[in-house]
């Protein structure tokens, strides 16, 4: 129902928008946290009507693939869909805390004017970071967004690290770090809110070989914003 | 020439000491009030008003540069450098000053910390000519942590008019310098009263990251000195600066 109407807006968005201005810009993308990677990073120029997701509404299932297990397919087939502009991957895999990358785009001859950037944030349940379709200056200009953390609202916040990364499937995928532990009993087991919102933070322990959580408090918790994203309009 | 407005005051709290230093000027170093302008050429004044918005987190003598387009404070996922590190580490401002000193117009500094809640203005002046390429930094720790500080990270202000203000809140940064293991022997503020500034580099990764926020041992951390009291979101502090002149 919901990419339903992703695409319908978006056909009538791209109708409309037949005389946009034709842009050419670069997206820089730096990791702020000190202990969070982040999955390959989806950067998507794409018609005014659409949107990745919104804050209060379900996550589609392409976004919930994406903040589960990092996943860009689901995503990809519907931005591709309706004609969006796609880069994956900048970083050439996970990126590191403190990490940046970079990667042109160019939105001439397309009704492409607004930007998302996603990625998922390792280890979590279904925290992903998400720069949700800013309008594109047309101004040459360096402008900066810091972005938060979001929960898709899609799984428990168990933080039980056992390779789990389907859609559906409980628990973390991975730790890239290696600093998170073992043995935990699982922080959160009842429901969890089931739409997209404001991720409340890991919880953490500092037990690595028991306690609810798998991760650790001292490492694997972040404030926001979690990413600083860097758009330069030449 | 470059011109310095300085205003130094006796620290409340002694570990957090902070000498000020002068570029390639010693004479006027360690007064206790002196404001130099040079006569003549036109100035543009700016000031910087800064409000610590934490719980319980009193912030070091906050440094304020006014530089060029070149120098950066820091950098997300760089090394910092020794003069942000003794600044995060121990609120010690001087050395972070002096390394600045190629690239600074005018710098300024308050002399002893601010608490939650408090409310400090600082200004620096250059001359108008020295508008073009002008960037404006505040850095300052969060004195009862391991090495957190809040920064304006070079802000263009060389299209400031007079009247100008903008308002900017800010975050805070981990200087990635010491492990953040929030014993008392490490956090030179109140809350600990232990070491400042210590050359060691032992933090999991030396580099400049966003602070994840305190633990303390009231969530579970129980080698922490800290308490919930010193947890904090951002932003840290509200940041004012205002063309006056």
């Amino acid at each position: 129902m919901w990419r339903k109407r992703f695409l319908s807006t978006a056909a009538v968005a791209m109708v409309a928008a037949g005389s946009a201005q034709a842009t050419d810009f670069n997206v820089e993308i730096v990791n702020l946290t000190s202990g969070i990677y982040y999955t390959p990073f989806l950067v998507a120029a794409h018609t005014e009507g659409s949107r990745l997701f919104s804050v209060g509404q379900p996550a589609s299932a392409g976004l919930q693939e994406m903040a589960e297990g990092g996943g860009l397919d689901g995503l990809v087939a519907t931005l591709t869909g309706i004609g969006a502009t796609i880069e994956t991957n900048p970083a050439g895999g996970v990126m590191a805390p403190g990490g940046r990358t970079d990667v042109d785009l160019n939105t001439d001859g397309t009704a492409n004017v607004r930007l998302s950037v996603v990625a998922m944030l390792l280890p979590t349940n279904d925290a992903f970071m998400g720069l949700n379709a800013i309008t594109i200056p047309t101004e040459p200009g360096v402008y900066t967004y810091n972005v938060n953390a979001y929960d898709a609202g899609t799984e428990a916040n168990d933080e039980v690290l056992n390779g789990g990364g389907a859609p559906g499937v409980p628990g973390m995928p991975a730790d890239p770090g290696g600093l998170a532990g073992t043995g935990g009993t699982g922080v959160q087991t009842g429901a969890e809110s089931p739409t997209v919102h404001i991720h409340r933070n890991a919880l953490g322990d500092t037990d690595p070989t028991g306690g609810a959580s798998d991760l650790d408090s001292t490492v694997h918790r972040w404030l926001n914003p979690v990413a600083r994203v860097i758009v330069t309009v030449r | 020439m470059k011109s310095m407005t300085k205003v130094s005051r006796l620290f409340a709290i002694t570990s957090l000491g902070a000498a000020l230093v002068a570029c390639g000027d010693g004479s006027d170093d360690f007064v206790s009030s002196v404001n130099t302008v040079p006569p003549g050429p036109e100035m543009a004044t700016f000031a910087v008003g800064v409000t610590n918005l934490t719980n319980a987190q009193p912030l070091s003598p906050i440094a304020v540069i006014a530089h060029d387009d070149q120098y950066r404070v820091f950098a997300v996922g760089t090394t910092a450098t020794v003069g942000l590190e003794s600044l995060a580490e121990g609120g010690d401002n001087a050395e972070l000053l002096a390394d600045a000193c190629a690239s600074v117009r005018a710098s300024a500094s308050v002399g002893g910390p601010f608490g939650p809640g408090a409310n400090e203005v600082i200004s620096v002046s250059v001359e108008v000519t020295q508008l073009p390429g002008l960037r404006l930094s505040a850095v300052t720790m969060l004195v009862n942590t391991n090495d957190a500080f809040a920064a304006l990270n070079g802000m263009d202000v060389s299209g400031f008019a007079e009247r100008d203000r903008v308002t900017r809140r800010v975050i805070a940064y981990d200087a990635g310098t010491e492990l953040t293991d929030e014993l008392a022997t490490n956090i030179p503020g109140p809350a600990g009263g232990g070491e400042g500034f210590n050359a060691a580099r032992n933090d999991r990764q030396d580099f400049v990251t966003m602070h994840q926020g305190v633990v303390s041992a009231d969530d579970g951390f129980a080698t922490s000195n800290l308490n919930e009291s010193h947890r904090f979101d951002n932003p840290v502090a509200q940041i004012i600066i205002t063309r006056t002149d």
